[in-house]
């Protein structure tokens, strides 16, 4: 193809997208667009089954029956949403093998969240209130992404998710009606997660390379700034309402804003955790790889058989 | 039991306990199953074992809920299933073994779901109203299990060589709880005798034959074993349960009388 | 390592009696039945279903966007393919 030909061919693939079509995958796309979008949902992909790591190490301790089958089935659709999205990215044409590969290898980053710890029972409490609820601010605003098999998939994962966070905050919401231990509890556990959440909507605007790009593919919907604002109006009264501190003493209503203005956070913290230091990134990925390569005999077994299976049938026709 | 029949001590005492011996199991198996989550062969397969995890601790409280009704105190589910001592557990040796491998999972879940899937078409003819419905409704989903771990059975075992051997050595291993699934407690006695409970003596050639059927399609020896391990049903169990209990129990024993 | 990877299904769902199966998504099995088996367990968690169709990805021939133009476009002006294309008098209100 001519450079002039690929330039029209470019021209009507934006007007496409600023018309709100969807693009399908074998529609014609320019590479970046297949390479930032593979990019994007793999790496969204990857965040769901390392999320499914914290809490998981929780779902043998749960407190009660009622909190252990709701975790389960939590943690499940975690496993679920991950393949909902590998699978939408598959149909750009990378495998699902290739993605895990580049997990492995740490080539893909995934959310960093999960790189901190789930050290007490309220932690599940705010993961599921916090993590959930900042993930569903960001989905939300995906759902009406340009690419139609991401745009699926984040309308099936939003329909699904929308018990998780209503989860983690009846957790809270019971610890603060709890004794003063659990309260404790409570408390800690926001206090450990309140700026890694606020990191999850990625770096400041001014600092995002990919956001006037991402903006106009419709990949993004809203800046990192705008989400994170969104996310902090929205949880601060929830905070408030089972008497629980924002540990943030620069967090203050604006009333010209009708916003809360917040403190600054520690965004050497947030690449340090990036860059793979954070508490947990070594856990993470062992225990990915270990299920991964530890399950190589049983994926093996299963292709062997499949394919004797194959042959018997063929023999008995013949 | 019908509505409105009085039970005297003795038999709520065996009834309560009939019902642990049979709650038990899916109790500790699911918790077996649930430590699997995440870290499952491939992503689907870890979905799957979830669901049995999920129908597993379903069971089990609607279980304990009419064991808590039937003690008439004000223990819950919660109680029962976290607040015992290693001694008071009743589950069958077989479902406490650990993860060794996905042979082992797959090899323990097949030997529990046969047993399991024959235990329930007779528990859904008890005169126990409460149990037989219980028993009618999760034998839907054990009959899923069961064809889950025997297709799985059938993969491993047919499938490669490393494979095979560690589905053998699985089922070679496990085969030595498998006598205890058939013996009977005094309280089974009493609620069999009672039509409440299954004779589960009954079940036993039906088992075996079931179980060699499949090793059979799925090129496994059938162990040629003579000795058995027993004791779960009286609350002697293997040493590695009190490790699974210890994660279950952690918070009920480190935050005593609180509500989560 | 793995020598061959499971390879992908797509599976359709029928929601209810009397609904079509609807494309719900793809994921990976060795065989058929797993591909039967998980999607049970992918898809239908939440009771969405009551029928299911797996078909090996592979075996569908999509047609090409490309060719969109030939396809597709000539039935654009086939009006008088659909009812109102045709005058009726007022006084009829429903035909």
């Amino acid at each position: 193809m001519s450079e002039e030909q690929i330039k029209s061919l470019e021209n009507q693939f934006e007007a496409r997208i600023a018309r709100d079509e969807k693009i399908e995958p074998k529609d014609w796309m320019p590479e970046k667009y297949r390479q930032t979008h593979i990019r994007q949902m793999s790496q969204h992909a990857h965040s769901e089954i390392i999320g499914m790591l914290p809490e998981g190490n929780w779902i043998t301790r749960a407190p009660s029956l009622r909190r252990k089958v709701a975790l389960l089935a939590k943690v499940q659709d975690e496993g679920g949403h991950g393949l909902y999205l590998y699978s939408a990215a598959e149909t750009l044409g990378i495998s699902r093998d290739e993605m895990f590969e580049q997990l492995h290898t740490g080539k893909a980053k995934y959310s960093s969240i999960f790189n901190y710890p789930a050290l007490t029972w309220a932690d599940m409490g705010a993961i599921g209130w916090l993590v959930d609820g900042a993930a569903i601010i960001n989905q939300v605003a995906l759902c009406g992404t340009s690419y139609g098999p991401y745009a699926r998939a984040m309308v099936r994962i939003c329909k699904e998710e929308s018990f998780h966070q209503r989860q983690g905050y009846e957790i809270m919401l019971k610890l603060s009606q709890g004794t003063q231990e659990q309260r404790d509890m409570a408390q800690d556990a926001l206090n450990r997660f309140w700026w890694p959440a606020l990191m999850m909507f990625g770096p400041k605007d001014e600092d995002s390379p990919h956001t006037a790009q991402s903006m106009k593919w419709k990949l993004k919907r809203k800046t990192n700034d705008d989400l994170r604002q969104q996310f902090i109006d929205q949880t601060v009264p929830q905070a408030e309402l089972i008497g629980l501190t924002v540990p943030d003493p620069d967090l203050k209503w604006n009333e010209e804003r009708q916003s809360y203005d917040f403190g600054e956070i520690d965004w050497d913290e947030f690449w340090q955790v990036v860059k793979g230091h954070g508490p947990c990134n070594k856990e993470r990925m062992a225990a990915r790889v270990n299920a991964w390569e530890g399950g190589a005999w049983v994926r093996d077994a299963a292709m062997a058989y499949a394919e004797k299976q194959q042959e018997r049938k063929t023999k008995q026709v013949s | 039991m019908k509505a409105g029949i009085p039970l005297n001590e003795t038999m709520k005492n065996n009834l309560y306990k009939y019902i642990l011996g049979i709650a038990d199991n899916s109790l500790i198996l699911g918790q077996r199953m649930g430590e699997l989550c995440g870290h499952g062969p491939s992503l689907e397969t870890d979905i799957a074992c979830t669901n049995l995890s999920l129908d597993l601790f379903g069971q089990v409280r609607s279980y304990y809920q009419y064991a808590a009704k039937i003690a008439g105190d004000d223990r819950t589910e919660d109680d029962i299933a976290m607040l015992r001592k290693e001694r008071d557990y009743l589950n069958v040796l077989l479902v406490e073994q650990p993860n060794r491998d996905f042979a082992y999972v797959i090899g323990r879940q097949f030997l529990f779901d046969v047993y399991h899937h024959l235990f329930l078409m007779e528990l859904q003819k008890s005169k126990d109203l409460t149990l037989a419905a219980i028993a009618n409704k999760s034998i839907k989903e054990v009959s899923y299990h069961l064809r889950f771990s025997t297709d799985w059975v059938k993969r491993l075992g047919d499938g490669t060589e490393e494979s095979h051997t560690r589905m053998q050595e699985a089922i070679d291993q496990l085969w030595t709880y498998t006598d205890e699934l058939f013996h009977q407690t005094e309280a089974d006695k009493e609620m069999v005798s009672e039509g409440i409970g299954v004779d589960v003596t009954k079940l036993k050639e039906e088992y075996y034959n079931k179980v060699a059927e499949v090793l059979a399609e799925a090129t496994l020896q059938v162990p040629d074993l003579k000795y058995f391990q027993k004791g779960g049903k009286q609350g002697i169990h293997t040493e590695h349960l009190g490790y699974l209990l210890a994660e279950l129990q952690y918070m009920q024993r480190a935050y005593p009388n609180m509500e989560w | 390592m793995s020598t061959k990877n499971w390879p992908l299904w797509e599976v359709f769902v029928r929601s209810k009696n009397g609904l079509e199966h609807r494309h719900f998504g793809s994921l990976h099995a060795a065989d058929a039945e797993m591909a039967l088996e998980n999607a049970r367990d992918v898809y239908t968690r939440r009771n969405e279903g009551v029928s299911i169709w797996v078909v090996e990805s592979k075996h569908i021939t999509a047609s090409n966007p490309e060719h969109n133009g030939e396809l597709f476009e000539p039935a654009q002006d086939k009006v008088y393919r659909h009812p109102t294309f045709y005058n009726l008098p007022d006084e009829i209100k429903h035909m």
